[in-house]
């Protein structure tokens, strides 16, 4: 009987925990976005994060978009070939590229790079005390420190993912011209025939969305560490797998919102 | 205002994280000028009533009047309007260290718009000479400063707006002795020169007689002495003075841990 309550009461602390957790979460995101419109305004910290996230980010992201690209050509072939229907790789690629492979992979790697470096970054300074110098000196912290990042996120992703579309098309060109002998004229029109302005639009949006969770997320751990070394290191663990974690939760519940009829 | 109303006025100050109570009953003033040392073990509550005093804690129950002011009912506009008033040198020093020192020093006044960026590096080399370090130092990171350089861009981040107030957390926690005797020797020439307020927490007697005009200790949460400065190592309290001399036996029992 004893055993029995004490797993009822560790289930009910648990669920109190996550409930909690989802709370303080939400207040802090609602914090945050509030001091995006409220002045000062931090250009620097907002531009320099922006440079991260949207620059600095390129090369593994095009790398990214690039490979995947090409093995869906390859994949696809393999399997269209049986059936004589190559003619739809073009149109395969282009459809998961926007639509799923560009804002699902760039987030993921973003995730890795930029919500780590933001977690660490921030819990560092918690630890250090500096969030609470920042208050000494007639510097609001989440407007100084999260609202700038958040906002970066927000807008570099998108522009990351428009580039990381091209390049996964690029990559299933590439693939299918020079390993599978396609025409490059009747890959590039089978291309544009398959490509729909929503697909696109619906990816961005979606890249706009794990921007800011990605962000939010690395800005949320950090933000709240304590315990020095290893509180900033479990902060960057937490803020990188919550981050990915949510980013393919609402990556599954935009699609269906957007594309199942 | 009158001349009477202390700068810094706490009354029945309480705070507990969970269960564990680390003010209790917390009641003193700070008049205008005066320089207040807080000593006390680790985990006496030292650091959390700065922080109560800073707004960066809100205590569970009593009231901290700056000017008269109260400010735990103040308005959370209003209290970062006074915790602009005050300067803090963290016992880390804390400098921002993805700024370079000049920023870091005018950082309150840029927040403030109290001068022009283009004017910045400038008034930073003038505040720096204050304590005693050479522009060139400016446009170094925080990361290349050793210990007592970084606590003494520390102290002209916390002078540079010319606060009313100071705060000081461990100052020379550290610092090698002589370090420590010359950043005690800034902080009084800055108090002075100020005419600033002051509270410093320390476990070093010496700094502490050196900073201070007056003392008290806190003890489980509690004030239980407060006197001169200069009494300290002869307070004729039992409990002050096996603080002070760091006595093994007396009524202080260290809860040691095995």
């Amino acid at each position: 009987m004893d055993s029995l309550l004490s797993l009822v009461a560790r289930l009910g602390r648990t669920t109190l925990d996550l409930i909690r957790a989802a709370g303080s979460l939400a207040l802090f995101a609602l914090e945050g976005l509030s001091h995006i419109f409220r002045p000062p305004f931090y250009g620097r910290v907002f531009f320099s994060t922006f440079q991260e996230t949207g620059f600095f980010s390129l090369p593994v992201v095009a790398l990214t978009a690039l490979f995947s690209g090409g093995v869906i050509a390859l994949q696809s072939y393999t399997g269209f070939a049986q059936y004589h229907a190559q003619n739809a790789i073009a149109g395969i690629v282009v459809l998961a590229v926007t639509r799923e492979l560009g804002p699902v992979l760039a987030g993921l790697m973003v995730a890795g790079r930029v919500g780590a470096a933001i977690a660490a970054q921030l819990g560092t300074m918690r630890v250090t005390d500096q969030i609470d110098a920042l208050s000494t000196l007639s510097t609001h912290p989440m407007k100084y420190l999260v609202a700038p990042r958040l906002l970066a996120g927000l807008v570099a992703l998108p522009l990351l993912v428009f580039i990381a579309d091209i390049l996964g098309v690029a990559g299933g060109f590439t693939v299918c011209v020079m390993k599978l002998g396609f025409s490059p004229h009747a890959y590039i029109t089978a291309t544009l025939n398959s490509l729909k302005i929503a697909d696109v639009t619906v990816g961005l949006v979606k890249a706009a969305l794990f921007g800011f969770l990605i962000s939010l997320m690395g800005c949320y751990y950090g933000y709240n560490s304590k315990g020095g070394a290893e509180g900033v290191g479990s902060a960057t663990t937490a803020a990188v797998v919550t981050a990915s974690i949510l980013l393919l939760a609402f990556d599954y519940l935009l699609t269906d919102l957007f594309f199942s009829q | 205002m009158t001349s009477t109303t202390p700068r810094i006025r706490i009354r029945d100050l309480h705070k507990s994280f969970g269960s564990r109570t680390v003010l209790d009953g917390i009641t003193f003033d700070v008049p205008a000028g005066m320089s207040l040392v807080i000593i006390g073990g680790s985990g006496s509550g030292k650091s959390v009533l700065l922080r109560c005093i800073l707004g960066l804690i809100t205590p569970d129950s009593g009231s901290i009047e700056i000017n008269g002011e109260d400010i735990v009912a103040a308005s959370e506009q209003r209290r970062e309007k006074l915790r602009g008033e005050i300067g803090m040198l963290f016992q880390n020093a804390a400098l921002f260290d993805s700024l370079p020192v000049w920023e870091n020093v005018t950082f309150g006044l840029l927040a403030q718009k109290r001068i022009k960026r283009a004017d910045a590096r400038q008034k930073a080399a003038s505040v720096l000479a204050q304590v005693g370090l050479d522009e060139s130092v400016c446009d170094l990171y925080p990361s290349e400063l050793s210990g007592g350089m970084q606590k003494r861009v520390g102290l002209a981040r916390a002078i540079a707006a010319q606060p009313e107030i100071l705060f000081f957390d461990e100052p020379t926690t550290g610092l090698d002795p002589i370090m420590g005797a010359i950043i005690d020797g800034l902080i009084v020439d800055c108090v002075k020169t100020l005419g600033s307020t002051a509270i410093a927490i320390t476990h070093d007697m010496a700094s502490a007689q050196r900073i201070g005009d007056q003392a008290a200790m806190l003890y489980k949460g509690r004030m239980v002495w407060q006197g001169a400065a200069t009494s300290l190592m002869n307070s004729g309290n039992p409990l002050v003075d096996q603080f002070t001399h760091g006595r093994r036996e007396g009524p202080i029992s260290m809860e040691l841990r095995k």
